[in-house]
């Protein structure tokens, strides 16, 4: 039986090469693993090897010949019982129709590419329901309070990081846990963010449910890789076999005198990419209810937190089934002047400066973004088309931030509903600085959401 | 504690005992033939161009694999990098599934959308498949710290090349693993070339299986180009895991016989250094001689195992071929686990 070796493509871009040298001649046996012939590509020369046995009977192309497409035929071979599986015609004998309904299907590809599907749209979940009675806790207590429950209800739940148990926690959010849990439960790690963090993205894909606390999401970064390659990418690249059910928690952003390494915002860093959840807390309310919903998710979930606001008191539901939806966001303070949106500690700021807008005869509605992704484009596109208005606040940098997201996220949704560009307030385009004079100029300031706002509704 | 000692079937003079039982040594050759076969013939897909992007080939180090699978159970690990077919085939995963994921079609382990560096079967205990150099190594212990907090039994098998042995990752992993006492073997499967930087301008050390000395991690260097000595040091790490005395480590000493990926003309070596380890320590040759020699294996009986194995691996090219590419609809699916 005849067959046909190929021009073989010896990179994903080949599409020819030089024939540079034969290594066998006519009448030469062959064997799988013999080097064959030599082929200089733009880039490289390499050899091919014999993939089966056999003796070659003619040579089609001889050395030195440039411009050898790929997939055309270069020598004859004889013999072999595995010899016609090494052609193209093997494949074609044995089942022609098929071959052309694959050079037919890559040709439709090709067409395709400028057709892309369109992203499924997602309804966000339904409002939130009112959960009755509440009493007044810290932000750091609605987070262990979460934790704690959650541990209760499932014993593939841990916390591990660094000084998370015997410590009790760097800023003591994990009070308590390793007396009611016990050190298997409970996990103080070395120094080491790179390491243990894979190690709990590991253990997730075999179906536990971790608590990563990095003591500042400024450590996170030496994780990245872990966190964006191996727990946000693998339930699409295993075609949704295996999925990573984890939460990344501690505290982010700037938090005081601390400078450029311990002072910066990652919503967008990790907003930015497609199979995490980011979620941003303000209020203790937020903090428990969206941690538990956090920890519930069958999703790698990033959860930023804020050092400032650990030690804050807030009124939050009393109900031991307090959950709250993930993508969904929370309009604190109704207005019909403009929309105000914000995360974390500065929906703070924003509601400061809705008081004091207010005052001025300016009504604003301030948007509790609660999470960054999913985005919440509905709630923040039904508050834009009857203010016609939108300020944006974050203490991140503005470059691709969060804040430039939802104003573009708007023009799309209802440009003809904006009666003014949007204006975005951040931190300034600077590394953190230390002296108390410029951090406080590099954070967003209360008089610039205000003038803010008077720019958008020119008064 | 660590020790340091090469083993080899070479030890093994004439009328000694068998090291390994027959049934045992001809599914090993049958083993090793199949991954060699199938990644012959992914090589001539690929050469076709269709096969595309990354495929590294595991020509050559079929032994590691094969002989530390002997050692395993139901319901442990096995994790890799990217050089990761052999592995697949050895926990059982099917060929026409590892196949059609490499010619980027739905009949695919991961549905067209991983393809070479990225397959999984939770089934068969194998956890991928990873493209980023010694990111398996804190995974594959994460899988340990999951048997640890089970108490299941079970231990994780983590593979790496000498190149990844450098990262700094797998150190914070081992560290991880000896404060813990989890039940992970870690194999450094040295084939003497991190893509064109040979070991020894990339390692300090000359004894990989001294880099868990400072946390007391056991090690040994083994020939990992015969099948036998791989599992008889397999079965000393395993011992050790399932006594619940912490990580064990494993250089196997191996080769590949093809460049790093299919794009790599392989010019920091002589071909005569790769023609002489293919005459002089293949592991499917020398399988087969022992098979011959000591059990008696005749030509006719090899010969099924040969015909089975390329009938195995001719399926699996035709199924990858025929298997019709993802649907559009794919693109979005599996980004998140839906909720409700």
């Amino acid at each position: 039986m005849g067959a046909v070796i190929l021009m073989p493509a010896l990179s994903p871009t080949m599409t020819e090469g030089k024939l540079a040298r034969w290594l066998k001649k006519e009448g030469d046996a062959v064997k799988s693993g013999d080097v064959i012939a030599e082929i200089e590509t733009d880039k490289a020369t390499m050899e091919v090897e014999a993939v089966d046995e056999g003796t070659i009977t003619s040579i089609l192309v001889s050395e030195g010949t440039e411009g050898v497409a790929v997939n055309s035929p270069i020598a004859e071979l004889d013999g072999g019982a595995g010899a016609a599986a090494q052609t193209m015609h093997g494949i074609t004998n044995k089942n022609p129709r098929e071959n052309e309904k694959m050079i037919a299907d890559s040709g439709t590809r090709q067409r395709m590419e400028g057709t892309v599907p369109a992203a499924p749209h997602t309804p966000p979940p339904s409002a939130e329901k009112d959960w009755g009675p509440t009493k007044p806790i810290t932000v750091r207590d609605a987070l262990r309070d979460a934790m704690a429950a959650e541990m209760r209800a499932d014993k593939d739940v841990f916390l591990m990081g660094e000084e998370v148990a015997q410590y009790q926690g760097a800023y003591k959010i994990s009070q308590g846990l390793l007396d009611e849990f016990g050190a298997k439960r409970v996990i103080d790690t070395p120094i080491t963010e790179h390491g243990f963090t894979g190690m709990a993205v590991g253990a997730a894909m075999t179906g536990l449910k971790p608590i990563v606390e990095f003591m500042t999401f400024n450590f996170s970064m030496q994780a990245i890789d872990q966190i964006i390659n191996s727990a946000a990418k693998t339930l699409y690249m295993s075609g949704g076999q295996l999925g990573c059910q984890i939460v990344f928690r501690g505290p982010n952003g700037a938090a005081s005198r601390v400078a450029a390494q311990h002072s910066q915002c990652y919503a967008s860093w990790y907003a930015h990419c497609p199979g995490l959840k980011v979620l941003a807390p303000w209020n203790a309310a937020d903090a428990k209810g969206l941690l538990r919903a956090a920890i519930r998710d069958p999703n790698p979930v990033i959860f930023l937190e804020n050092e400032i606001m650990y030690g804050h008191t807030f009124e939050c539901p009393t109900d031991d089934d307090f959950i709250l939806p993930i993508g969904k966001a929370k309009v604190e303070r109704e207005g019909t002047d403009v929309t105000i949106v914000a995360f974390s500690i500065m929906v703070g700021m924003a509601m400061q400066a809705a008081e004091k807008l207010a005052e001025q005869g300016i009504s604003a509605e301030v948007i509790n973004l609660r999470s960054i992704r999913p985005l919440d484009t509905e709630t923040i596109a039904n508050s834009v088309r009857k203010t016609n208005r939108l300020v944006t606040l974050e203490e991140g940098w503005p470059f691709a931030g969060i804040g430039a997201e939802v104003a573009m996220q708007m023009v799309e949704a209802c440009f003809d509903h904006l009666d003014a560009p949007p204006v975005r307030v951040h931190g300034l385009d600077i590394p953190m600085p230390y002296a108390a004079n410029l951090e406080k100029l590099a954070l967003p300031r209360l008089e610039q959401v205000v003038d803010a706002v008077k720019s958008v509704t020119y008064k | 504690m660590a020790q340091a000692t090469e083993t080899t079937s070479k030890r093994r003079g004439k009328g000694k005992e068998p090291p390994i039982a027959r049934d045992d040594l001809l599914k090993a050759y049958r083993d090793m033939l199949l991954i060699r076969r199938f990644e012959e013939k992914a090589g001539q897909l690929y050469g076709m161009g269709l096969i595309g992007g990354f495929c590294h080939l595991y020509i050559g180090q079929e032994a590691v694999v094969v002989g530390v699978q002997m050692c395993l159970k139901s319901g442990d690990e096995v994790i890799t990098s990217y050089r990761d077919h052999g592995h697949m085939l050895a926990t059982g995963m099917e060929a026409r599934g590892v196949m059609a994921e490499l010619t980027g079609r739905i009949g695919g382990y991961s549905k067209g959308k991983g393809g070479s560096m990225h397959m999984f079967s939770r089934e068969k205990g194998f956890y991928g498949g990873h493209g980023i150099v010694g990111a398996q190594v804190s995974l594959g212990t994460g899988l340990a710290f999951a048997n640890w907090y089970r108490e299941d039994g079970a231990i994780a098998v983590t593979y790496f090349g000498e190149g990844a042995s450098n990262q700094g990752q797998v150190y914070e992993s081992m560290n991880l693993a000896a404060l813990f006492k989890l039940p992970c073997i870690y194999v450094i499967e040295n084939n003497k070339y991190g893509m064109g930087t040979s070991v020894e301008r990339a390692s300090a050390s000359r004894d990989l299986s001294q880099n868990g000395a400072a946390w007391g991690i056991p090690g040994e260097q083994v020939n990992g180009m015969d099948v036998v000595a791989v599992r008889e040091a397999a079965e000393r790490a395993a011992a050790y895991c399932r006594a619940n005395k912490g990580p064990y480590l494993l250089e196997m000493k191996t080769y590949r016989y093809r460049g790093h990926s299919m794009s790599d003309p392989a010019k920091y070596r002589t071909r005569e250094e790769v023609q002489k380890m293919r005459e002089t320590s293949d592991c499917i040759e020398t399988a087969r001689k022992l098979l011959v020699d000591q059990f008696a294996a005749t030509e006719a009986e090899l010969k099924v195992i040969d015909d089975d194995v390329k009938a195995i691996v001719q399926d699996a090219a035709d199924f990858a071929q025929q298997s019709p590419e993802p649907p559009e609809s794919e693109l979005w699916t599996d980004v998140l686990v839906e909720t409700k």
